[in-house]
């Protein structure tokens, strides 16, 4: 057997270099990464990467950083697998491996022009921010925006410092829940369906992007439906564990799409009839 | 071009001894009772021409068990993606196991195209065989459309009385003709043999299970909520010798091996099985395919819905290996039949 090294492949690793990681929570760990040489990741928001560490291995993982910002962008992982523990470890200056960006992102260019309705729940949050912060960052192109967040305990919200940025602003309406407070907690308590009901919208001109736990999905979108929201303004990102990235391992399928090709991100009727997505 | 040529059968033993020292060879070799495998040959004394579908389809070669993806040092900084081939030709490829690699052939060149398997796959030559007879009762190549030659080869080889009849079907294949240096121009009594063959095999393949060619996909289209899934789902103990051993599976996992110095390693992809449990289990523990009757429909579905939508062809060959291997005794004729059974 010969062996010889590739020059274009879907397997070419890029070196990502840490400048700033922290823990964001007990179990998440956020990662400020710029790639080598000044290399732009271009990506779009909603798009994953896949992140490698040699002798551990890879894992798809959301980039939670708008394009806007250029010369690095952002990754939240939680401690849940194999990789993302030993992605734990790493800290500034540790070096890790990068493919992608892969899959396709928020429609963007559908969604400017029109209103917003954002849905984050739990983690839903990290990839959901790569567009929520695209849209403030563009913010005269884009109609009226509510941003509505859940998470299990006040402690378990990420970004705080962001959310309370975006709960000030004027030109974004945002409401967030939990499912269990604390008493310093001064927001609303209850699942995050609970919010939508409150929210006033404009069925021909008003998106729905829902991201958040599988279980979540169904419930979400029976509340968005009741709104009158026509099914194909309703995007969602799914979650699925990509081996490859590009189409061929199989462990991402869901029905006859791959999430990774396909998606992550789809809107509700494409996938409504595949009885594997939801 | 000449299209087709003849080889006496008393010389075969002499061609593949001339091939193997063109390049690696490799042939269908017996392995004990009702078993073979491609394996290398250096001579035909072990070749079986007559022989059930091996236990492994070619696919091995095409898509071997291990492959390394990248290779990493890092003491000196290095990390390339890598590909891997051999130059080689297989003698004795079936019809079923031909399509069941123009299906990954399909699949690979499918944008984005693999690379690794493209480059590999040009490097092989192969020369089929036809079957003039089934193999055996789990086979359902002519319902598949796949017991007569369907290209996919670079000569083909079809046992008739003492010779065999050799279709070349490309310069590669020309070209081992030349160096072999062992085939006479076919006459015209060579083309009637084969055609009066042809004939009698046209009249003895019949559908095998109860639907048609053309049935199949309107059957699986509408198959998602049948019972013959729950009928999987008590039986089948998710051990993933049918993807194994099928022709067009080809899902893979990709895992790290470092060597002992903890400064270098390679990254590989394996075959993995949608029949595994964890196969579609994400890292928060939800998993998406979890019960067996639904890892069963997959698979089926990706045999008979997906490519089709896809590809326009379906993935199963008709070879029966996974019947043949199913320690279950889960057939695909019988899931088929129950389904359109089901249908009714």
């Amino acid at each position: 057997m010969k062996r010889v090294t590739l020059k274009e492949s879907a397997y070419n690793v890029k070196t990502g270099k840490i400048l700033v990681a922290k823990m964001l929570t007990a179990q998440e760990k956020y990662f400020k990464i710029a790639l080598a040489g000044g290399e732009s990741l271009d990506h779009e928001p909603g798009q994953f990467v896949m992140v490698a560490v040699p002798g551990v291995g890879e894992a798809p993982i959301s980039v939670s950083s708008s394009p806007t910002i250029r010369g690095y962008f952002e990754l939240v992982v939680r401690d849940a697998g194999k990789l993302t523990h030993v992605l734990h470890q790493l800290e500034a200056g540790d070096t890790v491996g990068i493919r992608g960006p892969f899959g396709v992102g928020f429609p963007t260019q559908i969604l400017e022009g029109n209103d917003l309705v954002f849905v984050a729940g739990g983690l839903g949050i990290v990839p959901l921010r790569s567009l929520i912060n695209f849209v403030i960052d563009n913010r005269r192109d884009f109609g009226k925006v509510s941003i509505l967040l859940g998470c299990k305990t006040p402690q378990d919200m990420l970004f705080g410092d962001e959310v309370d940025q975006w709960e000030k602003r004027l030109d974004v309406n945002f409401n967030c829940t939990v499912d269990k407070a604390d008493p310093d907690w001064k927001g609303n308590v209850g699942l995050i369906t609970s919010l939508i009901p409150g929210v006033t919208l404009d069925i021909e001109r008003t998106f729905a992007i829902v991201v958040g736990p599988p279980i979540m999905y169904k419930f979400v979108i029976a509340e968005l439906l009741k709104k009158n929201i026509p099914e194909r303004q309703i995007y969602l990102s799914l979650e699925r564990h990509m081996k490859c990235g590009v189409g061929k391992c199989g462990h991402c399928q869901i029905g006859d799409v791959y999430c990774c090709q396909d998606g992550p991100v789809f809107s509700y009727d494409k996938i409504k009839n595949n009885i594997e997505a939801l | 071009m000449t299209q087709y040529v003849i080889l006496n059968k008393t010389d075969l033993d002499e061609f593949i001894s001339r091939l193997a020292q063109i390049k690696k060879t490799v042939a269908p070799v017996k392995r004990g009772v009702k078993n073979y495998a491609f394996e290398e040959v250096t001579s035909g004394k072990n070749v079986a021409v007559k022989y059930i579908p091996t236990i492994l389809p070619p696919k091995k070669y095409f898509l071997p068990q291990t492959e390394t993806l990248q290779q990493y040092d890092k003491s000196k900084k290095t990390w390339n993606a890598v590909m891997e081939f051999q130059e080689m030709i297989i003698f004795g490829v079936h019809t079923c196991d031909l399509a069941g690699i123009q299906c990954l052939n399909m699949a690979f060149s499918d944008k984005p195209k693999d690379i690794n398997y493209l480059a590999r796959k040009n490097r092989i030559l192969i020369i089929g065989l036809e079957c003039n007879d089934y193999c055996d009762e789990y086979a359902s190549c002519k319902v598949m459309d796949n017991h007569m030659p369907n290209g996919g080869y670079d000569l083909f080889f079809t046992e008739l009385d003492d010779f065999f009849m050799v279709h070349i079907n490309t310069l590669e294949g020309e070209d081992l003709i030349e160096k072999t240096g062992l085939f006479k121009e076919a006459k015209e009594e060579h083309k009637k043999a084969l055609k009066a063959m042809r004939e009698e095999k046209r009249k003895r393949f019949k559908d095998e299970v109860n639907v048609t060619h053309n049935q199949l996909k309107p059957l699986f289209d509408k198959s998602f909520e049948a019972p013959v899934w729950q009928s999987l789902e008590a039986r089948c103990v998710s051990c993933g010798n049918c993807t194994n051993v099928c022709p067009t599976c080809y899902c893979f996992d990709i895992e790290d091996e470092i060597d002992l110095n903890l400064t270098t390693g390679v990254r590989k992809r394996r075959w993995d099985s949608c029949q595994n449990e964890p196969f579609a289990q994400v890292a928060g523990g939800e998993n998406f395919r979890e019960a067996r009757g639904e890892r069963q429909r997959h698979r089926y579905l990706r045999k008979f819905k997906y490519p089709v939508d896809k590809y326009s062809r379906y993935f199963c060959t008709g070879c029966g290996r996974c019947s043949r291997t199913c320690m279950a005794k889960i057939n695909l004729k019988e899931t088929i039949n129950e389904l359109a059974q089901g249908a009714k």
